[in-house]
Parts: structure tokens; sequence; C-alpha cells
């Protein structure tokens, strides 16, 4: 098995064990849940977004690892950013959670390339990105990774 | 050696021998041997099966209960000597209770459709139990919304036991059907089906027993338990995938309409009106699963040989080994510990998500389920999204659990815990 260091960095546990930006956006303008039938992973994440950029964002939810932490990194790294921006992230991340591929823009995200050799655990790692994408078009029914 | 090591070593000599009827168990994954601990999603298949299938697509593929050629008239024999075993299995009455069907989700809604959408009406009642695989709860759910009938739910303790006196205090007048499982898939527990069977007969209502995680670790005996409906799949009990068991009794399946319409349940047909086909054929539209009904016929001699009742003990003797053994892990907590149960160990760790316990443990080559096992009203039951699980089966060693337990205690190395 390719090590389990890869799919288990540092930054993974950090974030997992400390997540950033966890709880109630209380002036959230967009929301979304995103649930993993198959695990039980649940998240629920909360926007706030004015004139385009992404000014708040905050997350709850349950998960193991690999999702909690992803979803914490998200946080992070999507504050500030414009909508477009946030989505082109979604793509780098997704991209890289299959392939392997590190991107230039991944920064800090790099360590989600760790999974593409766990297919397994892909949905895990992307649960967060694809909920952010449908808070920013509202939708309203939970996203499901199946 | 103390009493215990020595009964463990014996059985382990007999699973080792076992072993070597199953292809698969040689297999390494990520380098290192297989330890198959999902048996409770799907067990491995010996020898005899895998060859029973191939040898009839290699000799004798044919359509049954059709030809006049000698083909088909081996497939027939073939296909009605497996109902045959079947019935003596769990001791039907006759080879015409045996109903086939493509697992026990199959045989379940059979009976919700056929005998439950004919007979409720609105403000009737159901009982199952928290503990039911989503197979047991949804096609009930499905039926109720089609008649207006009400699931009722009998509860469980904190051992993840069924509590009698609240499924007493369930049962009324307005009661026409218990669906409880046998034994449970995420918990181990075994149910007291022959109880909760005599309860329910006391005001007539029937009770149909999903025996899905039951059938291949405990002798079933259908008509002892006096059960209306008995359902299990082939491949939990190291059969074929897509063949699965409807046992009812003839008074009721008679009774009640076919479930699908099709070739082979009809005696004739006119477009002024159609008689059906007499049991089991009524419930059997279509060409069967032939390769799966010889394949679990083979499964079937295969576990009859060995016997239960050996691998009974077998299982026991793992469950008694394994158990301290992950008790003791500090932070670790198995979730279902009824005082009768089968060897399936469910259990949670500190700070690890069992999807992650799932994936280092299959890096040391241990194969075990990580979810909610179809039971999320159970896990809600226990304030858990998910659990790891464990579940053995008759190929399963000491040595096995061994590495089970080091594999854990690597989870929580990996983890800093």
């Amino acid at each position: 098995m390719t090590d389990l260091r890869e799919l288990y960095q540092e930054t993974i546990f950090d974030h997992y064990r400390q997540p950033r930006n966890y709880g109630r956006l209380e002036d959230a303008n967009r929301k979304a849940e995103g649930y993993n039938p198959l695990c039980g992973d649940k998240v629920t994440l909360y926007l706030r977004v004015e004139d385009g950029v992404i000014r708040d964002v905050r997350f709850e939810g349950t998960g193991c690892a690999i999702a909690t932490a992803s979803a914490s990194l998200m946080t992070e790294s999507i504050k500030g950013k414009r909508e477009g921006e946030a989505l082109q992230l979604l793509a780098t991340v997704h991209q890289m959670a299959t392939s392997g591929t590190i991107a230039g823009d991944a920064g800090k995200l790099r360590v989600l390339a760790g999974v593409h050799e766990f297919p397994e655990r892909v949905k895990c790692a992307t649960l967060a990105w694809h909920t952010m994408k449908a808070a920013l078009e509202n939708v309203a029914q939970p996203v499901s990774t199946e | 050696m103390k009493l215990l090591d020595r009964l463990i070593h014996h059985h382990d000599l007999q699973a080792q021998f076992w072993r070597t009827e199953f292809p698969i168990l040689k297999t390494k994954v990520h380098g290192k041997p297989l330890v198959y601990l999902d048996n409770a999603a799907t067990t491995q298949k010996p020898l005899a099966v895998i060859e029973a299938e191939t040898k009839y697509y290699r000799d004798y593929n044919a359509n049954v209960h059709r030809g006049i050629h000698a083909l088909s008239q081996w497939a027939t024999d073939a296909f009605e000597a497996a109902r045959t075993k079947v019935q003596r299995l769990i001791n039907a009455a006759s080879p015409s209770e045996i109903i086939f069907v493509r697992g026990a989700t199959e045989a379940i809604n059979l009976v919700a459709q056929s005998y439950g959408r004919s007979r409720l009406q609105a403000g009737d009642e159901l009982i199952v139990s928290t503990m039911e695989h989503h197979s047991n709860i949804v096609p009930w759910q499905m039926v109720c919304q089609q008649t207006g009938a009400i699931l009722r739910v009998a509860p469980i303790n904190d051992k993840g036991e069924l509590q009698m006196d609240a499924f007493d205090a369930l049962l009324n007048e307005r009661t026409r059907l218990v669906a409880v499982t046998h034994v449970s898939n995420s918990l181990g527990t075994i149910n007291p089906v022959r109880d909760i069977i005599e309860r329910a007969h006391a005001r007539n209502v029937p009770v149909l027993v999903d025996g899905a995680q039951a059938i291949a670790h405990r002798p079933v005996d259908v008509r002892a338990l006096d059960c209306d409906f008995y359902a299990f799949s082939g491949h939990k009990l190291y059969g074929p995938t897509g063949i699965g068991v409807l046992y009812g009794k003839t008074a009721l399946l008679d009774a009640m309409p076919p479930y699908q319409g099709g070739g082979e349940m009809i005696s004739s047909v006119s477009f002024e009106g159609t008689t059906y086909n007499t049991l089991p054929f009524k419930f059997e539209a279509g060409t069967p699963n032939i390769a799966g009904v010889i394949g679990l016929g083979a499964a079937v001699d295969y576990v009859t040989n060995i016997g239960l009742e050996a691998i009974v003990a077998h299982e026991e003797a793992l469950l008694v080994y394994a158990t301290p053994l992950l008790t003791k892990v500090s932070g670790l907590r198995i979730i279902g510990t009824a005082a009768e149960k089968t060897g399936i160990l469910s259990f949670v760790m500190e700070g690890i998500h069992p999807h992650d316990i799932g994936t280092i443990l299959d890096g040391e080559g241990v194969a075990v389920r990580a979810g909610h096992h179809c039971t999320m009203p159970l896990m809600e039951r226990f304030g858990i999204p998910a659990t790891a699980r464990a579940s053995f089966a008759l190929y399963n060693t000491k040595q096995e659990v061994d590495v089970l337990v080091a594999a854990v205690h690597k989870a929580k190395e990996v983890f800093g815990r």
C-alpha cells in the first residue's frame, strides 16, 4: 500500500483536531448541506457573500479526518476569494484528489492530493467543496456524494 | 494450556482446514495476507459453489421447466434439487414453500407488496424494531404510504437488546404484522424470535423474520420457530449473489396475490383472463437465476456437511477470544453487547472516525466495514454516525483476530492516540 503518511499528513491531523472556522455563521446569506450516505459524513456550510466576494465562511458537521480537514482547509482558502476563484479551487482540488497532480495554485491544499491512491476516500476530500458550490448556487436540497 | 486456549487452538486447526476450500483467502492486499472480516456484508465462496455454477454453464446450461430436451431436464433437476436442499436446511414442510428471489431484500418487498398491500387498511399497524436493516424498514414504509397503515418501532436497550416489555405494549388489536430481524447485522444481537412469534401469534398476528444475518450463523428451523415468513440471501451463506429465499407457510402464500407477472408464474393466459400457477411458481415470474440457485444448493450442501453447530461453536470461540482484546484497547467502545450475540464486533474509537479506521485496517490487509451498515435509525439510537465492524465466518482464525487487534493499535498510533 502507498504509505498511509501520504494520506494522513500532519496538516490533515492538525485541521482534523482543530478545525478552523468551525460553527454556525449567524449572518450567512448562503447555506448548503452536504452528505455522504456511504459513511455518514455530514457538513453544513455557511457563507456570507457580498459583491461576489466570500467575506466569511464557517462549517459544522461530523466526518472522518479527511472530510473534516478538507472542510477546514477549504474555509481558510476561500475566505476573501471571489466566487469564480473559489470554484476554480474546487476544480483544482477535484483534479488533485482524483489524479494526484498538484496544481501550481494548490498551496496548503496540496495535502489533499494524498487521497488519489485511495479512491474510496476521494468523496471524503471533495464533500465540503461540492457543498460550497451548492451554497454559491443556493441549492436548497442537501448535496449528496452519490 | 488453559481451557480457553485449548478450545481456540482446536477451532483454529479446524478453520485452517476449512480455509483450503476458499481460493480467495490466499489473496494478498497491499502486500499483506488478506484478513477478511467483512462477512456480515458478504461471505467468500468455497470451491464447491464456484464449481457448481461453472459446471452448469459449461455442461448443461438451459432454461428450466420449459424444454423437452435433455439439457433442460438436467437444469430443471438441479434447480429443483436445490429447492429441496433449502427446504431441508430450514426444515420447511414442503419444497413449494421455498420461493427463489434475488435476496432477502426482494423477499421482504414481496411480502410487503403482496401480503401487505392486499390486506392492510388505514389505521392498521405493523411492528418492526430499532435494529432493523433498511431492507426491513423501507418496504414497510412504502406499503404504509400506499395503504395508510402505521409503522410502530419496538425499542432496544443500551446493550442492543430488544425491549420485550415495550414490544408487548405495542402489540394490540390493530397490529397486522410483525417484521423483525433474527440477528442484527450491526450489533450481532440474536433476537428472541421464538418468544416474539409466540406473543404475536397469541394475537393472531403473523411474523416475518429477516434471517439475512442469521442463516449462516444459527441453525434455523422455521417449523420450530413457527414463523410465517423467513427471508434470507444466498451470498451471506457462502453462496452466490443475486439469489435468495422467501419461506412462507403454504396457507399464507396460497392466499397471496402474485408479486410480479410474466412467464412461469401462470397456468394459462388469454386476453379474457389469466390463471396463476401453483406454488412456488406463482411467485417466480420470468427465467430465474438458475446458476445462482444451483450455486446456492452447493452452498447449502457445503454448510450442511460441516454442520451449523460446528460453525456456531467456532465463531463463538472467536468472539470470546476477540471481545476482551478489543475491549482492552483504551478509547475503544464496542457497540452491541447483548448477552446473546453472534460473531459481530461493531466498535467506535475516540478521536478516530470509523472511515479512517477502515482505511488504516485495509492497509494491514484487514477488511472490515465502516459506515452505518444500512441501519441509520440504529446509529441514531446510539448517537453515532457510524461504526467499524468486524464480522466472523467459519474460515477466520485466532491469528486473524490478532492481526485485527494489532491493526487497531496501528490506527491509534497513526492518529497519535
